[in-house]
Formats: structure tokens, C-alpha cells, sequence
């Protein structure tokens, strides 16, 4: 029988229907999915430029980038919780306990990773790139998309560890979005509370479907590393 | 430029730095035996007895477990290893061994755990009572009702926010029994009743921030009373004795694990901790625990010894 199977028998004896489990792997694709996409249309860029630039601080700028690469998510968790919460400096916006909590906080933890990984894989690059790009006459922006081109194998990895990383957690999106049933439930924090209830092959099954999203998204991207044609012209 | 041949002398440093890399790892090698030389004595310095607790959050957060174990630890030199969690988690480490004793608050789990074998017996330990808290102004109007499955259908009605444990916890169990006596099902996709599958502070906390109603423990609404903003108890009165609804009681039952299923349970230790926390003085530091902080108790002993002796 597959993990599938398992999955919707141990759900309807719950008196549940597959359509909840159906649910939950949907949001949290729609949540870690927009998350992942503001992290890395902000992010690579950014550690782009951070890797091509140099100024005074830079190294303590990316000291603090790779500290943030190990952010707790429980703790980005709390502060969005303080934050969001009615007796919060945002607390008007009403996000507290919704999807768009979880995705707030799942940008602050993908988009240090996305940086800092962007980063390295750029500076890593053969100083001399640089210069033929300057003396083939590309001007900035160019120079950063070809240096971007070139380093896409680190990019890549950036973008899929950013992933990996917030579709995995369970810190954030238990504190930030609540764990409510049909709303905010996201495999994560389904897991934790499966494993509350007792249900521990439940709960493991869970674990290997989340893995398996981990996995396509990976060849996803993978495949998307050999479609893309992002060398300068 | 680098040389290409390498004269004598550089033989006698290249040797000399051999002997000294061989040297900090000898002294490496020794330093890391001696630790786990250490390391390994003190392991094994105290035979000492563990006795593993698997229990409901409620007794833990309220700190009654912490008020009363170094008591047992220190008379039976026994170490007592507290996990806290959920009654569905805990009965679920019962049935697989990896707990030694229980307590727990679900009468139906308990006597399944009971009957199918797992445990050797269900002891009345002690209970207090649920309440039912939400938003101070009240949007359903369920203040002073006296029956919490009328309150909760009035709830429902009002479509008002209700926050549910929704985690197989006993408190979860008695919010699905008042709901049943309602006589109503309540939908998590219909918007106004929320199932979060979070511990009784968490859902205190969501709750707070919802506005929500939701059914508690009274002792863990005393304990997190201060942090919650505008949520106060609506049904169950200021204490145990004003509330009127015994479907409201919520008893707590003590549960060793059955060491012939799980001969790897400490037997002897197990039942010694269930005989000491039915012990008349033991029930009467629970029935005294938390007076001075709240002005009334978050526990009422109810075992044997204590029902004879008060009856």
C-alpha cells in the first residue's frame, strides 16, 4: 500500500476526507511557494550585488547575513507573533493567525539564505570574469547577469536550501499562522500535532510526503538549471 | 621563488616539525581518553532508578509536579524524568512502553489503555474543573449560564469564534462530549469554530488574540491569567464550587504501565511512585498547591486513602 493510501485511510478513520490532506499540502505549497519567490526575487538580486560590491563593512554586512542564515525560526516566529499580535505595533493589520503571517515569516528566514548563499556562490566566481566582462564594456547591471549566469549552480542551491528550509519548519508557522484546522495548517505543523495526538505513523507518513515535495521542488529547480539561458549577450 | 631541492637543513625541519605534529597528537589522543575515561565514570558513578512520567501538560505548567516530586525523589532515590504531553501522546507512550507511569485525564482512553492491557489499573488521583473563557464583552451572551453544552450551543448559534484544542487531549475529548450534548456538530471549514491542535496555553494565547470562547482547564487559565488580554471566564463560576455543570468536573486518574507487556518498565518503582502520590500527605500538599498564589487550589485530591479519610 502507498504512503498515499495510508495517508487518506488513517485521515477518514479520523473522520477526516482526503480533500484535508489535500488542503494542507496546498497551502503549504501556496504559503513556502510565495515565500520562496519574494525571498529569491529579492534576495538574489541582493546577494548578487553584495557579492560584485566592495565598501567599507561589507564583511561585518555579511557576518550579520550569515548569522541570519541561522535564525531560530521560533524566535522569527515570536517576533512576527509580537509584532502582528492586537496589542502589537501591527496588530491593525489583523494578519496574526492567518496565511499571510506565515508567509511574512518564512521570508525572513528564506531570504538570509537566499542572500548569503547568492553571495558566495558569487564571489566564489574567477576574479578575472569580472574584468573581461568590464573590458568587453558591460556596465553594471550587465556585468551582475552574467556573474549571475555564471554562478547559477550556487543560486540554484540557494534557492532550493531557502526552501527546504521554511517548507520544513515548524517553529514560525506554529506561532505566526496558528495551526488552525482548514486554514492555516501547513505538513509541518500537521506532523507536530499528529505526533500530539499519538498518531506516530500518521505522522511519519506526513513526513515522507513532505520530503517528497522537497524532492520535486528540487528537480524542479534542477531542471530549471539547464533550461535557463541567463548568460549575458 | 620556490627552490627545487631540498638541502639538508630543510631535511632537520621538515623532521622536527614531524616529531612535534606527533606530539600534539599524542598529547590530543591523551587528553580526549582522559574525558571520556571521565565522562564514563560519572555515567556510571549512580546506579540510580528512572522513573519516566508521561502526563498532561495541565499538571505540569500549573508547576504541581515541580512542587511535588523532590519529595518522592529524594525518599525512594528515584530520579523522576517528567514528559509533558498531550493525554493522546501520553496514552500513545504507554501503549508502546516508552513511558513507565501515567496521568492522564480522559475516563474512555483510560479504560481502553486499561482493558487492552497496557496498564495494570485506573487510580482516581485528583480533579478540578473545566470553565469556559472568552472576550469579555461577551458577542454570544453566554455569561452565568449555568450548563456549558447550552452555553456552547448558544455559541454556535451567535456563530461567534470558538478556539478548539483539537489535539486528542483530554480536554479536546471533553469539548467534543459537550458539543455532543449540544447537539450540535461543529465544522472547522465553517469560519467561526477554529480547531488549532495547540496545548491549552497556546490556545489561551490564540484565543486572547481571536477573541475567541474556548473551553479550559481552570488551572491553566489561573496560571496564564495575567498574560491573556480580555479573556475571562464566562461558565464555571469563580472556583470549583460555584460551578454549576458537573459535566464540568475533570478528574485525573494515575495509570502504571502493565510490566508484563512491557517487561522493561522498573515494576517496583512504578508502583511505589503510585502508592506515594495516593498517600493521604502527598494528596494533602496537592490539595494545599497553588492557595496562596490563586486563594483556591488548582487540584482536589480525590484518591482512596483521601476519600476515607475526608468523607
Amino acid at each position: 500500500m502507498s504512503i498515499w493510501d495510508t495517508l487518506i485511510e488513517t485521515l477518514n478513520q479520523g473522520a477526516s476526507t482526503g480533500s484535508e490532506l489535500l488542503h494542507i499540502i496546498l497551502l503549504t505549497l501556496r504559503v513556502s511557494g510565495l515565500a520562496l519567490l519574494i525571498s529569491a526575487v529579492v534576495g538574489i538580486p541582493a546577494g548578487a550585488w553584495l557579492g560584485v560590491s566592495r565598501f567599507p563593512g561589507r564583511r561585518v554586512v555579511v557576518a550579520a547575513i550569515y548569522t541570519g542564515m541561522g535564525l531560530p525560526p521560533v524566535v522569527v516566529g515570536l517576533a512576527v507573533y509580537m509584532i502582528l499580535s492586537r496589542s502589537g505595533p501591527l496588530g491593525d493589520l489583523g494578519w496574526l493567525f492567518t496565511p499571510a503571517a506565515m508567509v511574512t515569516a518564512q521570508v525572513l528566514l528564506a531570504m538570509p539564505l537566499i542572500i548569503g548563499l547568492t553571495n558566495a556562490a558569487i564571489e566564489s566566481l574567477d576574479p578575472d570574469l569580472r574584468l573581461q566582462l568590464r573590458s568587453m564594456g558591460a556596465n553594471r547591471l550587465q556585468e551582475i547577469g552574467a556573474m549571475l549566469g555564471e554562478a547559477r549552480d550556487g543560486v540554484i542551491a540557494a534557492v532550493a536550501a531557502g526552501f527546504g528550509g521554511i517548507v520544513s519548519e515548524v517553529g514560525a508557522a506554529m506561532l505566526a499562522g496558528g495551526n488552525i484546522e482548514a486554514q492555516t495548517r501547513v505538513l509541518s505543523t500537521a506532523i507536530v500535532l499528529e505526533t500530539r495526538r499519538g498518531n506516530f505513523a500518521l505522522a511519519l507518513a506526513l513526513g515522507g510526503v513532505l520530503l517528497s515535495l522537497t524532492f520535486a521542488m528540487s528537480i524542479l529547480l534542477i531542471r530549471l538549471r539547464h533550461r535557463a539561458v541567463w548568460t549575458w549577450k | 621563488m620556490r627552490r627545487l631541492f631540498l638541502t639538508r637543513a630543510d631535511g632537520v625541519v621538515m623532521m622536527y616539525r614531524h616529531n612535534a605534529m606527533k606530539k600534539i597528537l599524542r598529547s590530543f589522543m591523551q587528553i580526549t581518553f582522559t574525558l571520556c575515561a571521565l565522562l564514563l565514570a560519572a555515567c556510571q558513578a549512580q546506579p540510580e532508578q528512572v522513573l519516566r512520567l508521561a502526563t498532561t501538560t495541565s499538571t505540569y505548567d500549573s508547576g504541581l509536579l515541580q512542587a511535588i516530586l523532590p519529595d518522592f525523589e529524594t525518599e525512594y532515590g528515584v530520579r523522576v524524568d517528567v514528559i509533558a504531553v498531550g493525554t493522546g501522546q501520553a496514552i500513545a507512550m504507554g501503549e508502546r512502553g516508552d513511558a513507565d507511569v501515567l496521568m492522564v485525564h480522559d475516563r474512555v482512553k483510560e479504560e481502553a489503555f486499561v482493558d487492552e492491557g497496557h496498564g495494570l489499573a485506573r487510580y482516581p488521583l485528583m480533579y478540578n474543573d473545566f470553565v469556559i473563557v472568552g472576550p469579555a464583552d461577551d458577542p454570544a451572551g453566554i455569561r452565568g449560564m449555568g450548563l456549558a453544552s447550552e452555553a456552547m450551543a448558544r455559541i454556535a448559534s451567535a456563530r461567534a469564534t470558538f478556539a478548539s484544542r483539537g489535539d486528542d487531549s483530554g480536554t479536546h475529548a471533553r469539548e467534543m462530549t459537550l458539543w455532543l450534548a449540544s447537539g450540535i456538530q461543529p465544522d472547522p471549514s465553517s469560519g467561526w469554530y477554529l480547531s488549532i491542535g495547540q496545548g491549552m496555553g497556546e490556545t489561551l494565547q490564540f484565543a486572547s488574540e481571536r477573541r475567541a470562547y474556548t473551553l479550559s482547564d481552570r488551572g491553566t487559565y489561573l496560571a496564564m491569567q495575567e498574560n491573556l488580554i480580555d479573556l475571562v471566564v464566562l461558565v464555571g463560576g469563580e472556583s470549583l464550587a460555584h460551578n454549576a455543570d458537573q459535566n464540568l468536573i475533570n478528574p485525573y486518574s494515575v495509570i502504571p504501565v502493565n510490566p508484563a507487556r512491557h517487561p522493561q518498565t522498573p515494576k517496583e518503582v512504578s508502583m511505589q511512585f503510585v502508592e506515594w502520590i495516593l498517600l493521604l500527605d502527598t494528596q494533602e500538599q496537592i490539595s494545599t498547591f497553588g492557595v496562596d498564589q490563586y486563594g483556591q487550589p488548582l487540584f482536589y485530591p480525590d484518591s482512596d486513602h483521601w476519600r476515607s479519610a475526608h468523607p
